[in-house]
């Protein structure tokens, strides 16, 4: 178990640099060998481990004392447990399959070598994210995947909107992370120590304000990572990277970062009733918020992107309620469906030739059957459709939010539950069904070749099926006995199934269904409502279609400002003080040298002859003293 | 005998033909034969205290005029070989226009 569990890390590492050293000189198109290799490696080593965690074996591995100075101790180890388990599980599958889809996507690119080199990456960042025993290391592979995010995000770096995003991803998460930084000094300072097990035995020693305020600096940090509002504003953004990266990492791996440290730390967050209601709030609001936006986008990707945006909102609103198993379930069905979804819409982009925007698609149905087929299955696993992924996790979240009491939640993620189901089947009617709209495309759209498919199909498999193999029976299903010793004291007693629980499971698979037949209503019967519901309610779609225009409010209120005190300071400041100074010193000194310049002639005689007379002076002198 | 001021002063007479010549003279050559004579002014004197110590021992004084003399030679040489190459880049020996140097 020690050895997978420093190889699962250690093999990517070892993979990204070979590649990013040889890659663009030795390998070039054949890039992509050892980096799928190393990843299929680490995930059949993850595939061991979740099997030994299974089986009830569990690990914690200091590997050795990386900073000892005086008071502060931070080791370099490894913990893992079923928490950590699972959170393998999702990462090594996806990044596995968005490796092997990556080959056929980004070939012929010309930074082929560098794009799997960043993955490979990445991958090792994120492992050793989960696998981290303490919150030092979690910070470091925290900024780690974020450096990651921002490379790839900007991976095709001549497009300026792709470096600008990359720059505004890098930027908004650096406010998460100030907030999350601040956090991990917070629990330093007060309890000495940053190791998991320490921290988290102590918990209840710490008083009740500081408590709440270190959970609600880490949550900063999740709200950052995890792109929940107001600082979701860099997800859609993000899209400007290749769709690969949008899958694996902005959809099924990164951006669970959040969860997983809320979920880590639930001893703290357990003990602080304010921070639980502040998450479960945050997360409410930005699921309805984002799906809302969501409901009018025209890029395919952007509405995947909002959709993520929402769907994690889901995940804190269920961390927030005390709902951590089913938080966590989501994030593991979210992770498959999602990164199932952006790999099938990089399957459409690829076979219109960059096309994202969905109005000038439509008809694709029979001519690319398996992406289709694949993306109904991740819609109606996101949608909540009895029996696939999303209806399991996503209604344990609903039923716990309804039972916990707080039905104003419910209502809200009820609504939002509508609005998935919505949009994600807007998309499908907008992208798949109806008149082909624009014909050149259509002609030479073509299904994508194997090494793309494939994956899509092994992600189909999970996005289906996870939800029965781990949330059968709802409340009692195999991950809540799996993960019921990570939250042994945070969890209250297991539940029944009554009527009540069914009754709100079959009222959430009819809302989706709704959603999927009023979609089918507008985007299929009568293709003419959507345009006439718009200008009927031209206020609303006009805010929805910008966003609410958080982007303008945060140039008006934050950057602007910003920027013109900047500006003010490098005219005023930099250019007249401190520039003056620098300047005037070299002045001064130039001035004193110009004084001396004419002694040195370059005349070697004219040297010598002063240095004959100073030979003189010397003796006159020494002649005199001695008189 | 011939008193040692004599001697003293025949060297310091070379040492200042020699040092006013280095200084003033134009050319790298002249220049360089100069040095070579305040040398021998200093080899002069050397000789002449060597030969009135109060009780010389033969060839002291003589070995560290050896050695100047080794050292001259050494150093003409190589003079001398900076002048030729100079000669060759600049088709001219005047020290005056060596001011490469110039601050």
């Amino acid at each position: 178990m020690k050895a997978a569990a420093i190889l699962i890390p250690l093999l990517p590492m070892t993979s990204f640099i070979i590649t990013g050293l040889l890659g663009k000189r030795y390998f070039r198109e054949k890039s992509h060998y050892l980096p799928v290799a190393a990843v299929a490696a680490s995930w059949l080593l993850s595939m061991f481990v979740i099997v030994q965690v299974e089986r009830g074996e569990t690990l914690s591995w200091q590997i050795y004392s990386w900073i000892a100075a005086g008071n502060f101790n931070v080791d370099v180890g490894i913990q893992i447990d079923q928490l950590t388990a699972v959170m393998l599980l999702v990462v090594s599958t996806v990044g596995f399959m968005v490796h092997v889809y990556s080959i056929g996507y980004m070939k012929g690119d010309p930074g082929y070598y560098r794009f799997f080199a960043y993955l490979n990456l990445f991958m090792f960042s994120m492992y050793m994210l989960v696998l981290a025993n303490n919150f030092l290391l979690l910070y470091v592979f925290w900024e780690a995947v974020g450096l990651c995010s921002y490379l790839l995000i900007a991976f095709w770096y001549p497009k300026v909107s792709a470096a600008n995003a990359g720059t505004k991803a890098f930027l908004v998460n650096r406010v998460g992370d100030f907030g999350f930084g601040l956090g991990v000094i917070l629990i330093f300072v007060t309890l000495g120590t940053l190791n998991y097990t320490a921290v988290f035995g102590h918990a209840g020693d710490i008083g009740t304000g500081t408590l709440t305020a270190i959970t609600l600096l880490l949550f900063v940090g999740a709200v950052g990572k995890s792109a929940q509002f107001p600082l979701h504003v860099w997800l859609p953004d993000a899209m400007e990277g290749p769709t690969p990266v949008s899958s694996l990492i902005h959809a099924a791996t990164m951006v669970n970062a959040g969860v997983y440290m809320v979920a880590r730390s639930s001893p703290l967050f357990f003990e602080s009733t304010t921070t639980m209601f502040i998450v479960a709030l945050v997360g409410t609001f930005t699921a309805i918020f984002a799906a809302s936006i969501a409901l009018v986008q025209n890029d395919i990707k952007k509405v995947l992107a909002y959709s993520t945006v929402s769907q994690l909102g889901f995940m804190f609103a269920a961390l927030g309620v005390g709902a951590w198993v089913a938080g966590l379930f989501h994030l593991v069905a979210h992770g498959f469906f999602k990164g199932l979804l952006f790999l099938a819409s990089g399957s459409v982009i690829h076979a219109l030739g960059g096309e994202q925007d969905m109005r000038n698609m439509g008809g694709l149905k029979n001519k690319i059957k398996i992406t289709y087929w694949t993306f109904i299955i991740g819609a109606l696993a996101i949608a909540g459709f009895p029996g696939l992924a999303g209806f399991f996790s996503k209604d344990a979240i609903l039923e716990q939010v309804f039972l916990g009491g707080y039905w104003y939640f419910w209502i809200v993620a009820i609504t939002t539950s509508f609005m998935t189901a919505f949009y994600m089947f807007r998309l499908i009617f907008m992208t798949f069904h109806g008149e082909p709209r624009d014909l050149k495309a259509f002609g030479h759209a073509h299904e994508s070749p194997r090494v793309m498919w494939v994956p899509l199909v092994v992600l189909a498999v999970p996005s289906a099926l996870i939800g029965l193999a781990l949330g059968f029976p709802p409340g009692a299903g195999h991950i809540d006995s799996f993960l019921r010793p990570v939250f042994e004291e945070v969890l209250g007693a297991e539940h029944h199934f009554g009527l009540l629980e069914g009754g709100l499971m079959a009222f959430s698979a009819l809302i989706g269904i709704v959603g999927i037949l009023a979609a089918w209503r507008m985007y299929v019967i009568r293709p003419d409502l959507p345009v006439k519901t718009g200008a009927r309610f031209q206020g609303a779609y006009r805010v929805l279609l910008n966003k609410y225009w958080i982007d303008e409010i945060y140039f008006a209120l934050i950057i602007n400002p910003v920027r013109a005190l900047s500006r003010g300071l490098w005219r005023f400041v930099d250019i007249n003080i401190i520039d003056g100074f620098v300047n005037g010193s070299a002045l001064f000194f130039r001035g004193v040298g110009n004084l001396f310049r004419p002694a040195h002639s370059g005349k070697v005689q004219s040297y010598l002859f002063t240095m004959f007379l100073g030979l003189l002076v010397l003796l006159a002198a020494y002649w005199i003293l001695t008189l | 005998m011939t008193p040692l001021q004599h001697y003293l002063a025949l060297a310091t007479i070379l040492f200042f033909i020699g040092a006013w010549g280095m200084m003033a003279r134009r050319n790298i050559i002249m220049v360089i034969m100069c040095i070579e004579l305040m040398l021998n002014a200093v080899n002069i004197s050397l000789v002449a205290f060597s030969n009135y110590m109060p009780s010389p021992v033969p060839g002291r004084g003589e070995v560290f005029v050896f050695f100047v003399f080794g050292l001259s030679a050494a150093e003409a040489a190589v003079g001398l070989g900076i002048a030729i190459a100079l000669y060759r880049l600049r088709e001219r020996l005047s020290v005056d226009e060596l001011d490469g140097m110039k601050g």
